[in-house]
């Protein structure tokens, strides 16, 4: 009995030395209050910024009209276009060179033209003519708003169903892969990485900086244990963050969970030690605050622009997929959207778990290894 | 274990760091017995902090070995750190925490029994008159009481040996006075304490010393047997110009060094010099300079100083 307390001795105090290092981060976080409040504001933040700026649905778009025709039915035909939400009518000018100067001066992006003859091309078109029957005017600057130009052109014409039009619009536009649906859930794994890679490493570079790590190697704390005490509390703060983007998706932006909420966490918490992993190594390697900063922001980027949180994945070159590969994030946004959209389960998405798993191995050893508890 | 390194807190044989083209320390021997404060004296860059770094392991020595408490560093440097306090340069604790906060990290660090943690904390506490002090953050702490603090942290454990790198250079006079008091209540407990400084006063303090100088051990002993065995001749001269006097003798290959004290010299002379005071007169004559010549005892600076600049030349 005595023998098997005495071996059990060091991995209590290991545990003891562990949770001491976890309680001091909490305590310096609950002062630090910009650190404090990125935990909460930078999801708010950014699950507002980009669920409604960047809004892959173009709406709203800057209309002027010029009416040389005058005519009822002209007017209704705008009040149709106007009725897709796409288009708001903000001028009307009396010729096409006014149109011309709006459009150049970016106080519309989209001109709509109405020749004088408008009833009768509309009544031509309605015996099988070819001709158009209007001219659409596109501010091209912007690619996005090229397909509006292809959208509004299916509004039907006057006399047919309003209705039928609308859809007509929706299933146009709304590409699946570009709707703030697809966006917000993503956003847990681009938050997550913003925010655990760079408190991890920031973690430790601060402590160099502020010479507290000259003094914790001469004490009795092994490089494991520094690296779990530090990575702990995070994980907890990575979790609220999580649920604080969830909250608002499903509230604000009425993202439809589909899936369990378990397994959304079970991979959070996958996703969260990976990010981990990866801050402690950018640590390994920062001497300043700065230095962390800057090769988080390295790491940050391509994870952004490849992982499919803003691009479709299937669209992009081989090898960007392949470098995606490597990204942790590209596997958490395959796996949220799985969850959170499709209803998929943990089980069923074992190959995007196991490579984060992988991952946070690799990092975490390679951390340890790399944090002599030397200074050279 | 035997009865040598019983006696013998620090063993090191032939240290030396490079840091790329530079050796900051060359092949420092030296041996530093139980129970006493040993000092490291130097300017700076000499190699203090980059020995005492190889000493707990912080460093790895590109040549050379050491053996602390017993144990090899190279291997046992997690038996050595246990034994050990180390006060850092700059002020190493946590100054978002409180004082207390600040050592009972420090108390579970080192795994102390849980029952002895608080007791322990509180008499640290009261011992370097921090007692009233201890819900306030570090952060707030004045040079002093930071000291303090950290000898509080690196004492907690009560280590067999405690390396102070520069410890009172943020400090005013009488905080360094009691933080010495404070190191001989604790040499008198059985701590070995080996110490960085360049101030003199506290070199002196010490039981025994070591000069280094560009990384090299140019001196060591204790600091009366170093002045008395200084490898110098000291005269003071008092002259009306002493700034002339002192550019006069400067000129003489066998003067090692002048010091400005007042109106003071402080002329340091090659042994091996044959009647020095006539020789000295005998210039300063010659350069139409009256002064009065007198030979004195070595002071540490004195020692420091020969011992410095023999290996510059």
């Amino acid at each position: 009995m005595d023998a098997l307390a005495a071996r059990l001795a060091p991995l209590a105090d290991a545990f003891a030395r562990v949770w001491a290092i976890t309680d001091k981060e909490f305590k310096q976080l609950r002062r630090d209050r910009i650190t404090f409040g990125m935990v909460v504001g930078m999801p708010l933040m950014q699950v507002l910024l980009f669920g409604y700026a960047i809004n892959m649905d173009v709406r709203h778009l800057r209309a002027g009209v010029v009416d040389q025709s005058h005519t009822q039915l002209a007017t209704e035909w705008v009040q149709d276009l106007e009725a897709t939400q796409v288009v708001d009518v903000t001028y009307h000018v009396g010729s096409v060179p006014e149109l011309d100067a709006l459009l150049r001066r970016g106080q519309i992006v989209v001109g709509i033209v109405i020749p004088e003859d408008f009833a009768a091309r509309v009544a031509e078109r309605g015996n099988g003519g070819t001709r158009a029957v209007a001219q659409l005017l596109v501010d091209g600057s912007d690619p996005t708003v090229e397909g509006v130009a292809r959208q509004l052109s299916l509004t039907p014409l006057p006399g047919q169903s309003a209705r039928e039009a609308a859809v007509a619009v929706r299933t146009y536009y709304n590409p699946e892969r570009r709707s703030p649906v697809n966006i917000v859930p993503a956003l847990i794994g681009v938050i997550l990485t913003m925010t655990m890679v760079m408190f991890t490493a920031m973690a430790i570079v601060r402590e160099r900086e502020r010479g507290n790590l000259e003094y914790l190697i001469t004490t009795p704390v092994g490089s494991g244990e520094l690296m779990f005490g530090k990575i702990l509390p995070y994980v907890l703060i990575g979790l609220i963050q999580t649920t604080i983007v969830m909250l608002i998706a499903v509230t604000v932006f009425a993202v439809p969970m589909v899936g369990s909420y378990l397994d959304l966490y079970i991979a959070s918490l996958v996703y969260i030690t990976a990010s981990l992993g990866l801050g402690l190594l950018i640590s390994t390697a920062a001497q300043t605050q700065f230095e962390a900063m800057q090769l988080t922001i390295f790491t940050f980027l391509p994870s952004i622009l490849l992982s499919g949180f803003m691009f479709p994945f299937d669209g992009m070159p081989v090898a960007a997929q392949w470098i995606a590969q490597l990204l942790p994030l590209t596997h958490f946004v395959q796996l949220v959207r799985g969850i959170v959209l499709r209803g998929a389960t943990v089980m069923e998405m074992l190959p995007q778990m196991g490579a984060l798993a992988l991952f946070f191995a690799i990092t975490i050893v390679a951390a340890t290894k790399r944090f002599h508890k030397r200074l050279d | 274990m035997s009865a040598i390194s019983s006696d013998i807190a620090i063993h090191a044989e032939g240290l030396s760091r490079d840091f790329g083209p530079l050796r900051v320390v060359d092949g420092v021997t030296m041996r530093i017995p139980r129970a006493r404060i040993y000092g490291f004296l130097g300017p700076n860059g000499a190699g203090k902090s980059t020995t005492i770094r190889m000493l707990c392991g912080l460093l790895i020595p590109t040549a050379g070995s050491v053996t602390v408490l017993g144990h090899p560093v190279a291997t046992e440097a997690e038996q050595v750190r246990r034994k050990l306090g180390y006060m850092t340069q700059r002020f190493s604790l946590w100054e978002d925490l409180s004082l207390r906060e600040n050592l009972e990290f420090v108390a579970t660090i080192y795994a102390l029994p849980r029952h002895e943690r608080r007791p322990r904390i509180d008499a640290a506490l009261e011992r370097y008159h921090l007692a009233d002090r201890d819900t306030q953050r570090a952060g707030t702490l004045s040079g002093g009481q930071r000291q303090r603090l950290a000898l509080a942290a690196a004492t907690l454990h009560h280590p067999q040996l405690l390396l102070l790198d520069e410890p009172t250079s943020a400090v005013d006079p009488q905080s360094r006075r009691d933080f010495w008091e404070s190191l001989f209540d604790l040499v008198a407990q059985g701590t070995t304490i080996l110490v960085s400084t360049h101030y003199m006063d506290e070199a002196e303090r010490c039981h025994a010393l070591a000069i280094l100088d560009r990384g090299k051990l140019v001196a060591e002993g204790a600091p009366k047997q170093l002045m008395r065995d200084i490898d110098a001749i000291v005269l003071e001269i008092e002259t009306e110009r002493p700034r002339e006097a002192r550019k006069v003798l400067e000129q003489q290959a066998a003067v090692k060094s002048v010091a400005q004290i007042g109106t003071r010299l402080h002329a340091l002379l090659a042994r091996d010099l044959p009647e020095p005071e006539t020789r000295v007169g005998g210039w300063l004559k010659d350069a139409g300079i009256a002064g009065h010549i007198e030979r004195v005892g070595a002071t540490l600076e004195d020692v420091f100083v020969a011992s410095t600049t023999q290996s510059n030349r």
